[in-house]
């Protein structure tokens, strides 16, 4: 090793260098991949939203999910109240700018759940939700709504979507989770996800949702059969975590509100 | 390692000495992304690519590099190199970059790339690092694909997504071993491997720490 290398000065200056060199490199990729990541971000939420109404097949290009997906009403729903509200209220222009789960984890727009009724296991629920709903000649024919809660390791995010009656499943997927894959991952088995179909959420009052996850399958003459799913074989937890999410969010403190008061017309 | 040839540094790294199964390195990640045949070939790609630019980049800097503060630059040589390999995944291959997820990011902290730059790049000209960087890449990823093959085939029946054994659970006769998509499972192909390896080169096989003594005193009855 030569001396000259290993001074104080040397060893500073091969320091900045490189450090300045390496902030450049990484930077520009940041910003020049920048559009193509957003990108790429808003329509994997797009193919979820579709995804989940069953309006995707295998194989859809970009643009024709750009092109279904304009079909939708991004609209934001105050969720105590039930009622929209507008962009201006959170501080965007374009409903699609809104970020329901950033919300959460401020406490100006979010309020803490007492933990007797977090049985979604979140914590905290942003004040306003953001729905997409779907209507043909006038006549609301689907509407789509997030869903998130805990599994077993992780915070499960999703959307249900549910036909113009508003009580009929049309669909039901999760986009992000980290359960355990062939256990608790199968959430993502799209044969899994088939069942969900047709069932209904709620069964006498519009409040109480009646989703239940049952062990060993569900028979075609089971008493409440339209309410039961399948839960995941080996995955007790995750199947609970789903049972309790899915329920908590059609629920009083979840979008009941606002689909009682879409039922009856009243926005 | 003076005096290697080109072809030596490019190809010794894949079976005769290869990161994961002589030096035991790079095994957390071998651990969590080898559940899908196409997970690993990204990650497989991000870490030749990493490794060989890291390598490249670190040689040529070589003799301007001061003793006291190396480990730091290569690490900021390598740190750069990951985050840019983890944008372009984000902007190109999205759907891939959601499931490999955190584990790009950790591939600063795999040991192969480190230990290629501090072991090899830097004594080296570029052109043989650059080299070495893909053979040890490359000899990583034959390591990760057998495992993944293994695990992906007989965990979830398929290949490449593809289903080749039909799943009891989409009404085939083939019950998926769920042990095989837990990561421990890795760990036991990896040895089988390092098992079989060592069979086929027996060169391979450590020398053993110790000899065991013959028995001289008699014991006591």
């Amino acid at each position: 090793m030569a001396k000259a290398k290993d001074t104080v000065s040397r060893t500073l200056m091969v320091a900045l260098v490189l450090s300045i060199v390496f902030s450049v490199v990484v930077s520009t990729a940041a910003v020049m991949l920048r559009p193509a990541q957003i990108q790429n971000q808003n329509l994997d939420i797009k193919t979820n939203i579709l995804s989940a109404a069953g309006m995707l097949e295998p194989g859809t290009s970009a643009q024709e999910i750009e092109e279904k997906f304009e079909r939708f009403d991004v609209r934001l729903v105050d969720l105590d109240s039930g009622e929209f509200v507008e962009p201006s209220a959170v501080g965007v222009q374009d409903p699609m700018k809104y970020d329901m789960y950033k919300a959460a984890s401020d406490p100006q727009m979010s309020t803490n759940i007492p933990s007797s009724e977090d049985k979604a296991g979140i914590k905290r629920r942003p004040n306003v939700a953001k729905v997409y709903t779907l209507s043909e000649n006038g006549e609301l024919v689907r509407v789509v709504l997030p869903i998130h809660g805990y599994g077993l390791w992780s915070t499960l995010y999703g959307f249900i979507s549910l036909e113009g009656d508003l009580n009929t499943i049309e669909g039901l997927g999760f986009y992000s989770h980290a359960e355990t894959p062939g256990l608790g991952g199968e959430v993502d088995n799209p044969r899994w996800k088939q069942q969900w179909v047709g069932k209904e959420v709620y069964a006498d009052s519009p409040s109480e949702p009646q989703i239940q996850l049952v062990k060993g399958g569900v028979n075609a003459d089971a008493r409440d059969k339209e309410h039961k799913v399948d839960a995941l074989s080996g995955a007790t937890l995750t199947s609970r975590g789903v049972q309790q999410l899915v329920n908590y969010w059609m629920g009083e403190r979840g979008f009941a509100p606002f689909l009682k008061k879409l039922r009856e017309g009243e926005v | 390692m003076a005096g290697s040839s080109a072809k030596q540094v490019l190809f010794e790294p894949i079976f005769s000495n290869n990161p994961i199964a002589l030096q035991i390195l790079g095994i957390c990640s071998a651990l969590a992304v080898t559940t899908s045949m196409s997970v690993t070939i990204v990650m497989c790609l991000a870490v030749i690519a990493v490794t060989a630019f890291s390598n490249l980049a670190v040689s040529l800097v070589r003799t301007q590099i001061p003793g006291s503060i190396r480990i730091i630059v290569q690490m900021t040589i390598i740190a750069s190199l990951v985050i840019v390999v983890d944008q372009i995944l984000k902007a190109y291959a999205y759907e891939i970059s959601k499931q490999l997820s955190v584990f790009v990011g950790l591939i600063i902290t795999n040991c192969i790339v480190m230990g290629r730059a501090e072991g090899f790049a830097m004594n080296n000209p570029p052109l043989l690092s650059f080299l070495d960087g893909i053979g040890n890449g490359l000899g990583y990823s034959v390591m990760l694909l057998f495992v993944a093959f293994f695990r992906e085939l007989l965990g979830a029946g398929s290949l490449f997504g593809v289903g080749l054994l039909p799943v009891v659970n989409e009404g085939g006769w083939y019950v998926p071993n769920g042990l095989l998509l837990l990561p421990p499972s890795a760990f036991f192909i990896i040895g089988l491997a390092i098992w079989g390896l060592r069979a086929w080169k027996p060169e391979q096989v450590e020398e053993p720490d110790y000899k065991m003594s013959r028995h001289k005193a008699k014991e006591a009855f």
